[in-house]
């Protein structure tokens, strides 16, 4: 592969998704851009290059970023993100949030979904805690084919074995031959919408918790800060912050810190402390976002299954 | 040092879980079905139990229901893993007392997540 089309490639992927790729990830490009470059009968990749640059071919263009985009996920990914989730952030918001009976959660890198349906359960099993309350989840990505996937919440049986437990399957999904599929009242917990993390978040609203996790590796340190110090905006002052395992805040501005104590989320500015105590969150006009608000309301345990016997795949 | 019953007729599968279960530190034995299991477990009770469902003389189900009688067979862990994959079946064996289901074909992976969804690690 030609340095200089690599070269000229990752330039326009960083410009446009904010991606960044170095020579480790050049087996991606071989992987998944050139298969575009063949079906396309071009020269080679700095052809497509020069189209991409031109940028009159935006189909084209969204097909190559969502190509390099990674997106491996799984349900209640590390575990503890989403046990410090229910037990310590999501109690103390109860309590927080008494007055204005609402709690908005974003996640913001959803991929195939799996996470924002691990949040949706929790909140599902919390839901007798906040009767009556609205309780909204959006759920975000890049990829348009993620979030196809994602809406239609149907998994292979390798997908929902890893991180989900037997009792979440069966009582949150129903069995489709070979695969799964959240149930309807899954599914409507969670509001999908396509969003790159390089543009505007406004139209969103305010949240109360915040999920970005995994998505901040691939941008350099100066994007980084950018979407962190434009997420603390719409954060509520008291409301928490979830990066991936592998993530911190740490050379990225002053906009969050690590909660000390609990070491599985980040606070605003520092203010460990804010979470659970009675600030004043302002009400917020959720600004033009056609999020109709779901009440909380516990799903009920799925009815025996209806599916036929799935074809299996035996490795005995 | 935490030991693991491993039931199944197949000798490959033994084989796998084995290797993976070693390398997890447990402490492995095995069973080809499930009242080599039962007589096992009468005299020695081991701390988890990966319990394939389909196996001559005694099947899965009928091992569990019968394990679950004994003693001392309320507390350790039982893990099906079984080409059984019909939601029905599940819930059966969730019913009759399996602490957790793997579905196969499983990998290293899965199998790691679900001992560790039941604390055995
Ligand atoms: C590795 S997945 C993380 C999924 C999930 N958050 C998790 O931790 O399991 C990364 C996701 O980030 C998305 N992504 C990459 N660049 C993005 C951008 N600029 N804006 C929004 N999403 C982006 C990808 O499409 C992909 O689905």
């Amino acid at each position: 592969m030609q340095q200089q089309s690599f070269d000229a490639l990752c330039a326009y992927l960083k410009r446009t998704s904010g991606l960044i790729l170095d020579q480790s990830k050049q087996y991606l490009i071989e992987s998944r851009v050139l298969p575009i470059v063949k079906r396309e009968k071009l020269g080679g990749l700095a052809d497509l290059v020069l189209i991409l640059e031109r940028g009159q071919n935006q189909s084209l263009a969204k097909e190559v970023v969502e190509a390099m985009t990674i997106n491996e996920t799984y349900f209640f990914r590390d575990r503890n993100p989403f046990d410090k989730f229910r037990d310590v952030v999501l109690p103390k918001l109860i309590s927080a949030r008494q007055s204005e009976r609402s709690i908005r959660v974003w996640c913001a890198a959803a991929s195939t979904g799996q996470e924002p349906y691990s949040l949706a359960m929790i909140l599902d099993e919390m839901a007798h805690k906040m009767p009556g309350w609205r309780v909204e989840l959006v759920a975000t990505d890049l990829a348009e084919p993620q979030l196809t996937k994602a809406r239609a919440a149907v998994y292979t049986q390798f997908e929902v074995q890893r991180g989900l437990s037997t009792a979440h399957l069966l009582r949150y999904f129903t069995q489709q031959g070979d695969t799964w599929q959240a149930i309807d009242a899954l599914r409507s917990k969670v509001q999908f919408r396509q969003l790159n993390l390089l543009s505007d978040y406004a139209s969103l609203g305010r949240f109360d918790v915040i999920f970005c996790r995994n998505v901040l590796i691939y941008f350099d340190v100066a994007t980084k800060s950018d979407i962190l110090k434009r997420m603390a905006r719409i954060l509520a002052p008291d409301g928490a912050l979830f990066l991936g395992a592998s993530e911190s805040v740490i050379g990225l501005g002053t906009d969050f810190a690590p909660d000390t104590e609990h070491r599985a989320f980040h606070t605003r500015g520092g203010v460990g402390a804010a979470l659970g105590q009675p600030i004043k969150t302002p009400v917020i006009g959720t600004a033009a976002a056609p999020v109709g608000g779901l009440a909380a309301r516990p799903i009920l345990p799925t009815p025996a299954a209806q599916s036929p016997l799935g074809s299996r795949i035996a490795t005995r | 040092m935490k030991q693991i019953l491993v039931v199944d007729d197949s000798p490959v599968v033994r084989k796998i879980a084995r290797r993976i279960l070693t390398d997890m530190e447990f402490d492995v034995a095995e069973a080809e079905d499930g009242s080599e299991a039962l007589r096992y477990c009468s005299e020695k009770m081991p701390d988890a139990i990966l319990l394939d469902w389909d196996m001559p003389i005694m099947d899965g189900l009928e091992f569990l229901q019968a394990f679950r009688k004994l003693p001392d067979g309320k507390s350790p862990k039982v893990v099906f893993c079984t080409a059984q994959n019909h939601q029905n079946s599940i819930m059966r064996a969730m019913t009759a007392g399996a602490d957790e289901y793997i579905m196969k074909p499983f990998d290293e992976m899965i199998l790691r997540d679900k001992l560790e969804q039941v604390g055995l690690v």
